[in-house]
């Protein structure tokens, strides 16, 4: 019998801590990002401003930095994208707007548009200035639910618009998952607080913490209390595994661990297993593999239950967790989750094969891997009970989201939804646009 | 392999490619290094009066990632004494026989200072002078460089002066801050001049800085205009080396200077009727060590096309330079796009439809971009050419009109034409 897991925290020289968690990419200096700037051709009809969910006109916040007007390139950022900080961190780019460059299709070497992008809003953050006024008083009060990407979005269009707006979020700090759940080496040196602080200093938005749907408020009464209500609480709730097992100490969500990494003070405080495994295929996955090695898990698997153009990790991705040394195993699903003393201590996984509908099959062969920890990152769900507090008239819920039309307007008279509690891309920018699109659709309902 | 040997008025040199006068020939020491790196002469920076120079003397214009697109500077001539250089000439001459080494003087227009300092330099070992008269700054407040160059009378005067007090080659430097070049440059074919070279740098002022509201390079507070050079001037110098090659012949020695690069550059001085060419800016860019591509870029060049020596190619575009009048009329291109080639960047159809001739329309189709020539509004001007960032994918292509040739001069809707007809 062996010890026990091997679970310990400080499996690293202290000095390597920084360097594991800090820039990920390391932005642009001046005269690099005018270099880089000059490459862009500043396209007629960009393709690069279409492949971008809120629209950023591209050319023209590159050609600004080109000519130093960083205020102007920052403003064209910032405009339809308040969130324009985060999203040039986080944004999948080579998936968006860099797959949609002509020079992509040209020489296969896109303009850097993310780190462009943050170059001009990091320049224009740093300066401390308030670039947007708030309109005259609407007299109205609204409602946001959620102070993520999307709900925050929403308020700030909404008070600029000169609407008041009160947010209830139910954790502490405003961020979402650009506070607790993306991966620590995107947002360094705690920039999701620099830039919700930049948002809310446009004025007209109080935030209520502690405050969760269906718990300290519920929908009916916001819609008593308020104009309108935003809804952008997000997926809340996570996907459970059912294998045999599940139920064993030391398998936990992905988002969990995450949470706590994102919120600890020093990292290397952070107890991680010699030996990891991470159930699903998705950026997720990815997240937690890299950061658990970088905390000095000595192996990390990743096992994904089809093969790699199947999982959702963009290929960036997917790189990135094998050049940090995360072994990515494919079609394999776990079968069964063994353990000591209520602590797992392995997984059997059953070997897949292409089914039907693309859908993987099991084989029946399995093979077992030895793990000190287990997370699971096969997706998150909406936590769909809140919305229902007893009304007579509900929220309408398809396919596991909040059924919103093209104004993010729900099946109820003056309440809109948008970021991951709809369908759509889960990503931080389609959040800020949902955000930014049901705001104007709100102040015409409430003007109306 | 390319013989690339010149012998220019009477000056021999291993290749055509010398360093212009200026701070890369200010002393023994750098142009020993030229001289080690490969260069076959240089023109040794400007001796004279004595002067003093400012700090903060050069400044750059830079343009999409190029730092020196265009360079200027507001320094005088040599701020070492005469004996000095005069001494370093001779061991540099002595000790590099095979290159040529010309002397670049500059004195007030009285015939004393130049019987003078003539009189000093003969027996410099230097293999010729030449005389500059070009310079746009700071001297030619004082009535010299481009206060002569600029009045042909004076060009002619001081190329006889020249020529009455030194045994030695006498090549004229020409300043472009003139309306006519060929006024100076007749001028001192007049005073009998061995050769010219040009140009000298453009009278200009290279940029201001919005913060202290200050002309650049900034001394202090203040600017002076400076004398512009570097890339951005090559087509200014091709068009006065040709406007000379073209009037006075094949037989007339012109070194060709700006903008000058590359291999690439200093063949199309050559070209245009150029014999040697002389490089500054891209030297002092990059350093001496650029030479070494100049040499076996143009010897490769020369030996694909068949070129033996200079010779072979030296003013060979200087027949096809020709005044508007005399171009084809009747030559029609019109443009062509390239489908697959194409990024769908849109430029070809912002700039036509903006600027020119609304030739290119724009189409989406299932949400691709298609860019296309509408052949009848087609100019044939070459705009959307020039714009499409990919190499060959917008071209020009001839249209068999079946039409001959047929200038203006000869084109009936001149009404000169029609004058003369009836």
């Amino acid at each position: 019998m062996g010890a026990g897991p091997d679970i310990a925290a400080g499996r690293r020289e202290a000095a390597e801590y920084a360097e594991a968690f800090g820039e990920l990419k390391p932005p642009l200096g001046r005269s690099s990002a005018l270099v880089e700037a000059s490459r862009c051709y500043f396209c007629y009809d960009a393709p690069c401003i279409e492949a971008c969910p809120t629209g950023i006109d591209i050319p023209s916040f590159i050609r600004k930095i080109e000519t130093g007007n960083v205020k102007g390139a920052a403003l064209d950022i910032l405009e339809p994208n308040i969130f324009g900080g985060a999203c040039a961190r986080v944004c999948p780019v080579e998936t968006l707007c860099e797959q949609a460059c002509v020079r992509e299709a040209q020489e296969g070497k896109p303009v850097a548009i993310g780190l462009l992008q943050r170059y001009a809003t990091d320049r224009f953050l740093e300066t401390g200035a308030q670039p947007f006024a708030r309109a005259a008083s609407s007299g109205k009060r609204v409602a946001v639910i959620g102070a993520g990407p999307a709900g925050l979005s929403a308020a700030h269009r909404l008070s600029r618009l000169g609407h008041d707006v009160t947010v209830f979020e139910a954790r502490d700090k405003p961020g979402g998952l650009n506070e607790y759940g993306i991966a620590a080496y995107k947002v360094p040196n705690d920039f999701a607080q620099r830039e919700a602080a930049f948002i809310l200093g446009l004025g007209g938005i109080e935030i209520e913490y502690g405050k969760a749907l269906g718990k300290e408020i519920s929908l009916t009464r916001l819609r008593q209390d308020f104009g309108a209500v935003f809804i952008g609480v997000g997926q809340a709730a996570v996907r459970a595994l059912d294998a045999e097992g599940h139920g064993l100490t030391g398998i936990e969500p992905a988002v969990d661990f995450i949470e706590r990494l994102r919120q600890a003070g020093d990292v290397s405080a952070l107890p991680v297993g010699r030996r990891i495994i991470v159930i699903g295929g998705g950026n997720t996955a990815v997240d937690i593999a890299v950061q658990t090695k970088r905390l000095g898990a000595e192996d990390v698997t990743i096992v994904y239950r089809r093969g790699p153009d199947a999982m959702s990790a963009t290929g960036h991705e997917q790189d990135l967790a094998q050049t940090d040394g995360v072994r990515i195993r494919h079609w394999a699903q776990p079968k069964r989750f063994a353990g000591e003393a209520g602590r797992v201590s392995a997984v059997e996984f059953e070997r897949t094969e292409p089914g039907a509908g693309g859908r993987a099959q099991g084989t029946g062969e399995t093979y077992t891997l030895d793990a000190d920890m287990v997370f699971t990152a096969i997706g998150q769900v909406l936590l769909a009970d809140p919305l229902a507090d007893g009304a007579a008239e509900s929220l309408t819920v398809e396919g596991g989201c909040i059924a919103v039309d093209g104004d993010m307007a729900t099946s109820l008279p003056g309440v809109y939804a948008g970021g991951d509690c709809v369908a759509g891309q889960d990503l931080t920018v389609q959040a800020v646009e949902d955000g930014k699109r049901a705001a104007l659709a709100m102040d015409k309902y409430l003007r109306s | 392999m390319a013989d690339l040997r010149t012998e220019f008025a009477g000056i021999k040199s291993p290749n055509p490619f010398w360093l212009a006068s200026g701070p890369p020939t200010d002393k023994e020491y750098n142009v020993v290094r030229a001289f080690k790196a490969g260069w076959g002469g240089v023109v040794w920076k400007t001796v004279g009066e004595t002067i003093f120079n400012t700090t903060s003397r050069y400044h750059a214009n830079a343009h999409n990632g190029s730092r020196i697109a265009g360079f200027t500077n507001i320094e005088l001539i040599s701020d070492r004494p005469l004996e000095v250089n005069l001494r370093e000439l001779k061991a540099v001459k002595r000790d590099w026989p095979g290159r040529a080494v010309v002397l670049s003087l500059m004195v007030p227009c009285e015939e004393p200072y130049w019987e003078d300092i003539l009189k000093k330099v003969e027996n410099s070992e230097a293999d010729g002078i030449e005389i500059n008269l070009g310079c746009p700054h700071g001297m030619s407040e004082r009535g010299m460089g481009a206060a002569v160059g600029q009045v042909p009378e004076y060009v002619e005067m001081v190329t006889r002066w020249a020529k009455a007090h030194t045994r030695m080659p006498v090549i004229v430097k020409l300043t472009p801050n003139i309306t006519d070049i060929l006024a100076p440059a007749r001028a001192a074919i007049e005073g009998r001049a061995d050769a010219v070279s040009l140009i000298n740098t453009v009278a200009s002022i290279i940029g201001v800085d919005l913060d202290t509201m200050s002309p650049l390079p900034e001394v202090n507070g203040k600017g002076s205009h400076g004398g512009y050079c570097g890339p951005a001037v090559k087509p200014v110098a091709l068009r006065m080396v040709g406007d000379i090659a073209r009037e006075f012949g094949p037989e007339q020695a012109i070194s060709g200077i700006g903008g000058i690069s590359t291999w690439r550059d200093a063949a199309e001085h050559m070209a245009m009727g150029a014999g040697t060419v002389q490089v500054c800016t891209a030297a002092m860019h990059q350093g001496f060590k650029i030479v070494e591509d100049m040499i076996d870029g143009l010897s490769n060049w020369m030996d694909e096309k068949g070129y033996r020596t200079i010779g072979d190619f030296r003013g060979r575009a200087v027949p096809n330079y020709v005044s508007w009048e005399k171009l084809d009329l009747n030559y029609e291109i019109v443009a062509r796009i390239d489908q697959d080639a194409c990024i769908q960047c849109g430029l070809c159809h912002v700039a036509c439809e903006d600027t020119a001739h609304q030739a290119i329309s724009a189409r989406r189709t299932n949400g691709s971009r298609r860019y296309e020539v509408i052949d009848a509004e087609c100019v044939g001007c070459n705009l959307c050419m020039l714009v499409c960032p990919v190499e060959n994918c917008v071209t020009m292509e001839r249209v068999e009109n079946g039409k001959g040739y047929m200038p203006w001069t000869d084109d009936p809707r001149n009404p000169m034409n029609k004058e003369a007809a009836e």
